[in-house]
């Protein structure tokens, strides 16, 4: 499979055909469905403990799926052995060799491989990560930071078909971590390599990936470019997890042709029917944060606009190119809006009556629905879901056997 | 307040510096006290016996047994001219059964220390297993081996009745009965440090050997051994050092025979039977020397200072 003294000409495509992955006692990917084109900048998006690692190291063959199939460039590769795989990992914890330097850490893949020149091309990837003068250093003599670069460096240097990223800038500061995001980009580029890279850093997914995938609870919710997930959100979490976002449950009370109109508390407002997954019944609809406009008193009624209100603004906070305000919406809860800086200091004050307002077609309606207490930010990883998975998790177990 | 008495601790540090290291080194002097004159009483003072000792001078018309203080350096050269054969054996011995003992022992550390992580049971059982053979006497184990590997034992018959063994030829009492012996008596001594190191070898760095490209093999010549290096250090000297000056394995009423004589076995008769302290003496001061040399030249080249 992986072709001795050559690098890889372009990258290969990655498939997973309904992965299942057990350890005992826990379920880490419950059928997982998964395909990434040869070429292609695709990130992996989630919460702690929701499979990411796991999916990678199932792609480079460290773990075994309890069920499934794993093909990468068509082939199957499901029972290959990690070292026969054309992958190369940058891992989560670095796993840097001790006894080695770093220069023979990162000429490491390219002498098993006899590529020609390895400590040349070490050296090169040294400099890619601005670490060279260190090459002759052991690891643990350089930084957290340090280390992770080597690591990147380690598997970069290998050009595989398949880059597997495991939260590879997570220890970075920011400048460091933009800089390098631009470097793997064009590496990327350059060669046309597949990356799958896993990072629960939002922002980042979302300037360096061609596609998302928000993972949870060992399921993919979303996948699609970074616009579609963050215009289109398609359930509760991916709303939340993907940026912020207002959230409003009702009952569908009306079709106007191309919306559907939901009833929120006693309020109607439209949503498009084609960005709605539901179209009866009782709905979460919502609408990101930028998107809305406060007015300082009610705004005319006009077609295409849902307006809310009146509320009360309860808090103003600075955050430097725009403004956020939180509005307490009688019977609705709290409601968040950006605005751009454009006028010197906020355009109200806290306690100002507001209304706020946003055009119909920026509207969104979820799968799912809002949980039953009525948190709209609640995270799905608090410990207390955790352990409630796992409970469940092992009680079936239990059943089972 | 914590971050008051954070900074006033922190200033106080600073400028008591001295008289704190002061007073940290009358501490240690004071903890090494005893280890110190342990070492002198124990140590040092029999060194220094064993040094005169192999200077010593027979008088004029002395009978056996009868030396005096003196300078006879020429005791080396006797010793060296006519124990030289053992002397070399010796070595030869102890390099050889260090070898087999590394051979055998790896595995077992291996096996203890990284496959059976997964069954902490088997993992228990195996380490006794590697310890229990110290409940019962050395000597005895050797005994029961010189009777097993004896000309009645079975596995004697066997190589005779197939043979393999010549019938003229016996297992006890050849290099290869001696050399067992201090493998097999060796072998804890090997495992137990490389098992040690082994344990905490950290399985992430074997996958990424993996990953990058390098079959089960090559990660374990290019990951596993070096990082376990430290133990196979120690496991070779603790067998290395003490098979050299055994003569008990070497000895006839064990496994030995006239023809194995090690250093050991001449110095046990040069001082016990022919009552010759200076060669004795001389002969132990050059084992110990010979040892010196050997495991410093060793240690350094293994570079160890290297590993954590
Ligand atoms: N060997 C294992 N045995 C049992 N459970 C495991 C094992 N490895 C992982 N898990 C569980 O599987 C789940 C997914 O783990 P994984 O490491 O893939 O998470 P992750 O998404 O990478 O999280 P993070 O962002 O914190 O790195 C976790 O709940 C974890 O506890
Ligand atoms: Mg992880």
């Amino acid at each position: 499979m992986v072709s001795g003294g050559a690098f890889a000409e372009a990258g290969a495509d990655l498939e997973l055909r309904e992965i299942h992955k057990r350890f005992p006692g826990f379920t880490a990917i419950e059928s997982l469905d998964l395909t990434i084109p040869a070429g292609s900048f695709f990130a992996l998006l989630g919460p702690s403990g929701c499979g990411k690692t796991t999916t990678l190291r199932l792609v480079a063959g460290l773990e075994q799926p309890t069920s499934g199939q794993i093909l990468i460039g068509g082939k199957d590769v499901t029972n290959v052995k990690p070292y026969r795989r054309p992958v190369n990992t940058v891992f989560q914890s670095y796993a840097l060799f001790p006894h080695m330097t770093v220069l023979e850490n990162v000429a490491f893949g390219l002498k098993r491989r006899r590529i020609a020149d390895p400590t040349r091309k070490a050296h090169e990837a040294l400099e890619l990560v601005e670490l060279d003068h260190l090459a002759q250093r052991k690891p643990q003599q350089l930084s957290g930071g340090q280390q992770q670069r080597v690591a990147l460096a380690r598997a970069v240097v290998n050009r595989p078909a398949l880059l597997l990223l495991d939260e590879p800038l997570g220890a970075l500061d920011l400048k460091l971590r933009r800089q390098m995001q631009l470097e793997l980009k064009n590496i990327q580029q350059e060669v046309g390599l597949t990356f799958l890279h896993v990072t629960h850093d939002q922002e980042e997914a979302m300037t360096m990936a061609d596609t998302v995938a928000v993972m949870n609870k060992g399921e993919i919710e979303q996948m699609g470019s970074p616009e579609e997930l963050y215009e289109l959100p398609k359930t509760v979490f991916v709303a939340n997890f993907l940026g912020q976002s207002n959230l409003f449950t009702g009952d569908v009370r009306g079709d106007n042709g191309d919306t559907i109109v939901v009833e929120v508390a006693g309020v109607p407002v439209a949503v498009p029917k084609a960005r709605a997954q539901r179209h009866r019944g009782l709905v979460t609809i919502g609408v990101r944060p930028e998107k809305l406009l406060l007015h300082p008193s009610r705004p005319e009624p006009a077609a295409g606009v849902n307006v809310l209100g009146p509320g009360r603004v309860i808090d103003v906070s600075f955050t430097g190119v725009s403004t956020q305000y939180t509005v307490a919406v009688p019977g609705i809860g709290e409601v968040i809006v950006f605005a751009q800086n454009m006028v010197f200091g906020p355009v109200v004050q806290a306690g100002a009556e507001v209304w706020v307002s946003w055009r119909v077609e920026h509207g969104f309606g979820l799968a799912d629905e809002l949980p039953d207490d009525g948190d709209r930010f609640i995270d799905d990883t608090t410990t207390g879901g955790i352990a409630q998975q796992t409970k469940e998790e092992l009680l079936e177990e239990l059943e089972e056997g | 307040m914590a971050f008051a008495a954070f900074g006033g601790g922190g200033a106080a540090a600073a400028t008591a510096n001295e008289p704190v290291h002061l007073r940290g080194g009358w501490v240690a002097v004071g903890l090494l006290a005893p280890g110190l004159a342990y070492l002198l009483l124990f140590f040092l003072a029999p060194l220094v016996s064993l040094l005169m000792t192999s200077l010593q001078v027979a008088p004029e018309g002395a009978g056996k047994g009868e030396y005096v203080p003196g300078f006879e350096w020429s005791n080396y050269a006797t010793a060296i001219s006519t124990y030289w054969p053992h002397i070399l054996r010796s070595f030869g011995y102890a390099l050889t059964a260090t070898v087999a003992a590394l051979l055998v022992g790896y595995p077992i550390a291996y096996f203890i220390g990284v496959t059976a992580r997964k069954w902490p049971l088997v993992q228990a059982l195996a380490l006794t297993l590697v310890i229990a053979p110290f409940f019962i006497s050395f000597l005895l184990r050797t005994l029961a081996w010189k009777q097993i590997l004896g000309d009645n034992g079975w596995i004697a018959q066997t190589l005779h009745s197939l043979g393999w063994l010549p019938s003229d030829q016996n297992i006890v009492g050849t290099d290869f009965s001696v050399i067992f012996g201090l493998t097999y008596n060796f072998i804890p001594f090997m495992v137990l440090p490389i098992y040690t190191s082994l344990e905490r070898l950290d399985r992430r760095y074997l996958e990424a050997g993996n990953d990058l490209y390098a079959r089960p093999s090559t990660t374990f010549w290019r990951v596993t051994l070096p990082l376990s290096l430290p133990g196979v250090v120690s496991g070779t000297l603790l067998t290395f050092i003490p098979a050299a000056g055994d003569y008990i394995n070497a000895s006839q009423i064990y496994l030995g025979s006239i023809n194995t004589a090690m250093v050991g076995n001449v110095i046990d008769r040069t001082f016990l039977e022919s009552q010759e302290y200076p060669i004795a003496a001389a002969l132990s001061v050059l084992l110990m020397g010979i040892i010196l040399v050997i495991v410093a030249i060793y240690v350094k080249r293994s570079g160890t200072e290297d590993l954590g």
